[in-house]
């Protein structure tokens, strides 16, 4: 209930935003933002629009923001971006994969307009790409993973086979067998970013083979909620805080934080020094986020998995680092090598010891 | 007691008024909602209807209107005429699909060809798919009596799983990075529709529905198959004694209605769209069905009404951009938009007499 | 391959996976079998997802919470049964536009509601009896709503089986010229009909929205409504056919996803779209054989009905 009424009033202060916001200011910054899912969907589009609402609260009353929530991807993206370039934004964030080639065509027919699409890989002069480095996060999570098991076995419920799904699984399974090498992770493919009936389904077939921790890469809160109904499962906040479900199953999270990135990019803007970077923040950059640890993880794990997160914050440690071997054997990584961010933007296979098969 | 009494033909007039009664009623209760919003309703109702016919910025949000009502056009013109000999196909989102998954195996299957035959085959090929894909309820219509409707309609789960499986396997651009998903045809250009004149929105997709709702109008108003369609929904026993066989005019309505969903999908995605992917279905096929039956299933009234649903998108996006409306109450404001639509219909095709005595009385004056 | 998966959790949950679409089925059965075809059983169930979280929430009561939801999907329905039974609009396209209002409505009137945890719904307690071996852990072991769609199965089926107004809507959905020159009141019947469709709808959603999610979330139907209307046509129009049915639908995909935790490699598409390849088969058994199709599939199916004399 506290959580409601803090969405509440969180809404009530935005129409006070919104209302005032035209009378007094000048010239804002127009600062428009195409989310792929409702807003309310609680995950992915969710968290986007915390990062809008934290640009206006930084800002003010030199910005104005503007959005459109379920645009499908393909024309019909084409289209909604095109209108709110002539509507008068000067900076366009497209927040879905999907939204690639519409983005770059759109911006080659407004050069003044910027545009920064988010996990994408295609640039211009006026688009820029972001992407936050989820598999910090995951590593982390597996580390509290590997520790907190009891019957060596955790569950990772994938959306579709990409590869920034792939880098989370590979990373969960490379720290929970740093801690504890008899784990062993089982996979399920959704085939979905959002279906919290099949996402409880999927989470209740890993409890059923044995698995008490779960980790999971779609967006909604049913994985946790399926995980409450049987003692002794834990499992992790993904994309919110999912704090509702504190201190047990949900014992830490990762969070999707876009807040810093877009408040520095409109801050760009808005100083004139923006430019058509590629930025992949991760947990140094506040980009991922490492919710709160709860008291249902001891001490010593909770402080080992912080300096974990530390250490690959300060940068003095990178999850994919050698030596690691692929699935099948074949070296992947030497003694001390680090993956190139090439590879890991199209990783495409398990590292050794992953059982089972990408689909294909 | 208020009664209805089914007039021996829809009236012309009502037919022609009923419409603009029923956009009339949907902005008063649209207007409603949208104050309950706390958005000002006569701005709200000016953006989605007026804005992107004639507002500021109307030169880009007039052609894309065509785009967007192009495919639902195309679609439901060929469902009309099964509609109108009762052939119930609803499951032309499939067959969107198959005509848009033929269309662009074929295109992929030729990748880099500059060949000038490649867009030619690739539309014979997305009109084949959405044909076969109609063809199997017709087949098991007639060899089995099986329900047409439920059969397309499962068709449509199949073929949206077998287009997943495509933008994760067979058809997944090699290039894009694991991503699923086929090439874009944008960068494709012997297999690319663009547009036919730049700035008109017009491609192909809309030269071919605005050419099915010519020869639609023709062949019912003029040939001898549509005046076989028309008998065989208004007086099936009487269109057997005039010689119309039921099993090809079944065929010829699924096969003619699938093979113009093909089309449409694969206009669609070799243009706008521009690529397979696992949400490139966006629902046409199931909108269509509402758009036929807003056309009064008159292919006139039809390309009226595949532009009327795209003004409501259009500017609901808009109404979104301008005033912050939620998509939601977009989304809320389109089904009341039908709701009064349909409603409406009925005084087109009935009377409404007050009291029953007083009909059977005059009715036996 | 599957020696790792226990079979009697399996069915425990496809038990509860089945149930929202369950209840939606066997909702849809009667409106069919009463001779009229609404395609808006998603929009219906997305709005029984958010009135009976919203009433649970604010009352604190699962059962509550339950009870609003068929409330409000009994009364989303009406919208279809006076436009349809009243104004004689077409069903097909009326049902169409039902669904996309009710995603549409369901999404503004849940906007408060996102993040918030319902109350929790209990268990059922049959007492030691759940600690038999096999059934109880099988079948015992569930909250009431999943006895209560069983339930709701056997009353459908014994009314429609057994009593005079059983009969009488049959004959509705058979022929309703027929059925109103005997002097039945079609429309009343067939609008009642589309409320109560319009109630297990709701319900099932609800079953979504506070069991199985449990949370509520925009569009969190996800398509349940739609694999409803596919099992009434697999089960033939026959209720126990409905549980079969849902069962199956329910199975494959919590069967797919529990092959992939025990690791085995499956084409999950392929899968997918199994139920609905087979439901086309079934369907085509029926009608092969004229004789038994005739007593199943309601004639007038999304025929108008409008009393010329």
């Amino acid at each position: 209930m506290q959580r409601r009424t803090l969405l509440k009033s969180g809404a009530a202060a935005l129409v006070a935003v919104s209302l005032a916001s035209p009378a007094l200011a000048q010239d804002p910054l127009k600062v428009g933002f195409i989310y792929v899912g409702p807003i309310g969907d609680l995950g992915w589009s969710y968290q986007h629009d915390q990062g809008r609402l934290a640009v206006e609260k930084e800002f003010g009353d030199k910005v104005e923001t503007v959005y459109l929530e379920s645009v499908p991807e393909g024309a019909d993206a084409e289209r909604a971006l095109t209108q709110m370039a002539m509507q008068g934004a000067d900076l366009i964030f497209t927040t879905s994969f999907g939204y690639m080639d519409p983005t770059i065509n759109v911006a080659a027919k407004f050069p003044d307009v910027k545009f920064e699409h988010a996990t994408g890989y295609k640039r211009a002069d006026n688009v820029a790409t972001y992407n936050a480095r989820f598999y910090e996060g995951r590593a982390v999570m597996g580390t509290i993973a590997g520790r907190m098991t009891k019957s060596n076995k955790i569950g990772y419920i994938g959306s579709f086979p990409i590869p920034e799904v792939i880098q989370g699984i590979n990373s969960t399974y490379i720290h929970a067998k740093k801690v504890n090498p008899d784990v062993e992770i089982s996979v399920v493919w959704a085939y979905t970013w959002f279906d919290p009936a099949k996402e409880a389904d999927a989470a209740k077939a890993l409890i059923e083979q044995g698995v008490d921790v779960i980790l999971a890469h779609t967006d909604s809160t049913a994985p946790l909620a399926e995980a409450a109904k049987t003692p002794g499962v834990i499992g992790f906040g993904q994309a919110s805080d999912m704090l509702d479900f504190a201190p047990s199953p949900r014992v830490s999270s990762i969070i999707d934080n876009w807040a810093p990135y877009y408040i520095e990019r409109v801050q760009a803007a808005l100083d004139g020094t923006w430019t058509a970077t590629d930025t992949w923040g991760g947990i140094g950059e506040g980009e991922v986020g490492i919710g709160e640890i709860t008291d249902a993880v001891p001490a010593e794990v909770k402080a080992e998995a912080e300096a974990l997160a530390a250490s690959i914050a300060d940068k003095s440690y990178h999850p994919f680092t050698g030596p690691l071997n692929k699935q099948d054997g074949s070296v992947w990584l030497a003694e001390g090598e680090v993956a190139d961010d090439g590879t890991l933007a199209g990783l495409n296979f398990y590292v050794e010891g992953i059982k089972g098969d990408i689909p294909q | 007691m208020l009664k209805l009494e089914r007039r021996p033909a829809p009236s012309r007039g009502w037919t022609a008024v009923t419409p603009v009664l029923a956009v009339v009623a949907t902005m008063i209760a649209g207007g409603l909602l949208f104050a309950a919003l706390g958005k000002d309703p006569v701005e709200a109702i000016r953006t989605i209807f007026w804005d992107p016919l004639f507002g500021k910025f109307a030169s880009y949000s007039r052609p894309q209107l065509l785009v967007k009502a192009g495919p639902l056009i195309l679609i439901a013109i060929g469902l009309s005429l099964g509609f109108k000999a009762q052939v119930w196909n609803i499951g032309a989102e499939g067959q969107y699909i198959m005509g848009a998954l033929f269309g662009a195996a074929t295109g992929l299957a030729f990748y880099p060809t500059d060949s000038v035959l490649l867009f030619p085959a690739m539309v014979l090929m997305g009109a084949l798919g959405g044909f076969l894909w109609a063809m199997i309820p017709a087949v098991l219509k007639l060899r089995f009596g099986t329900s047409e409707i439920l059969v397309s309609l499962m068709l449509v789960y199949v073929a949206q799983h077998i287009m997943s499986a495509a933008s994760f396997g067979m058809l997944k651009n090699p290039e894009g990075m694991g991503f699923p998903g086929s090439r874009n045809f944008q960068h494709y250009p012997a297999a690319f529709n663009s547009e036919l004149i730049a700035g008109t929105g017009m491609h192909w997709g809309g030269v071919a529905a605005l050419g099915a709702v010519v020869a639609a109008y023709v062949l019912l108003s003029r040939h001898i198959l549509g005046f076989h369609i028309r008998v065989a929904g208004e007086a099936p026993r009487a269109a057997r004694f005039a010689g119309v066989s039921p099993a090809l005019l079944t065929s010829v309505c699924l096969g003619t209605s699938g093979a113009l969903a093909g089309l449409a999908g694969l206009f669609e995605v070799s243009g706008p769209a521009g690529q397979i992917t696992t949400d490139f279905a966006s629902g046409y096929g199931f909108t269509a069905i509402i758009v036929a039956f807003l056309g009064r299933l008159h292919p006139v009234g039809i390309l009226l009404a595949g532009l009327l649903m795209a003004l409501t998108y259009i500017g609901g996006e808009l109404a979104q951009l301008t005033l912050n409306l939620p998509s939601a109450a977009v989304q809320a404001f389109q089904g009341m938009l039908l709701f009064f639509l349909l409603a409406f219909d009925v005084l087109a095709n009935f009377r409404i007499r007050l009291a029953r005595r007083k009909v059977e009385g005059r009715a036996r004056a | 391959m599957m020696g790792s998966i226990d079979p009697i959790l399996l069915i425990a949950s496809l038990m509860v996976a089945s149930t929202p679409i369950l209840l939606a089925a066997i909702g849809e059965l009667v409106v069919e079998k009463a001779g009229v075809l609404n395609l808006g059983v998603e929009g219906m169930m997305i709005v029984g997802a958010i009135a009976g979280f919203a009433a649970a929430v604010e009352s604190g009561s699962p059962l509550l919470g339950f009870v609003g939801a068929a409330v409000a999907g009994a009364a989303l329905s009406l919208i279809f049964a006076f436009l349809t039974q009243v104004l004689l609009s077409n069903q097909v396209a009326t049902g169409l536009a039902l669904t996309l209002f009710g995603i549409g409505f369901s999404a503004l009137i849940g906007q408060g509601y996102t993040g918030v945890r319902p109350p929790p719904t209990p268990k059922m307690d049959f007492g030691p009896l759940s600690d038999i071996p096999v059934i109880g852990p099988m079948l015992l072991r569930h909250d009431p709503m999943v006895y209560v769609s069983i339930l709701i199965i056997a009353a459908v089926w014994a009314f429609l089986k057994f009593t005079r107004a059983g009969l009488v809507l049959r004959a509705v959905g058979e022929s309703h010229d027929a059925a109103h020159a005997l002097g039945y009141k079609v429309v009343r019947l067939r609008v009642l009909a589309i409320a109560f469709g319009g109630a297990c709808a709701g319900l099932g959603g609800a079953y979504l929205s506070l069991v199985r999610v449990p949370q509520w979330t925009e569009g969190m139907t996800a398509g349940a409504g739609w694999i409803a209307l596919a099992i009434v046509v697999f089960a033939s129009w026959r209720p126990w056919r409905v549980l079969a049915g849902a069962y199956l639908f329910g199975g494959v995909t919590v069967l797919q996803l529990n092959l992939q935790a025990a690791g085995v490699a499956i084409p999950v598409q392929y899968l997918s779209m199994a139920p609905y390849v087979m439901t086309i088969l079934v369907l085509v058994l029926i009608s092969a054989d004229r004789r038994r199709a005739a007593q199943n599939a309601p004639a007038s199916l999304g025929r108008v009905f409008h009393a010329s004399s």
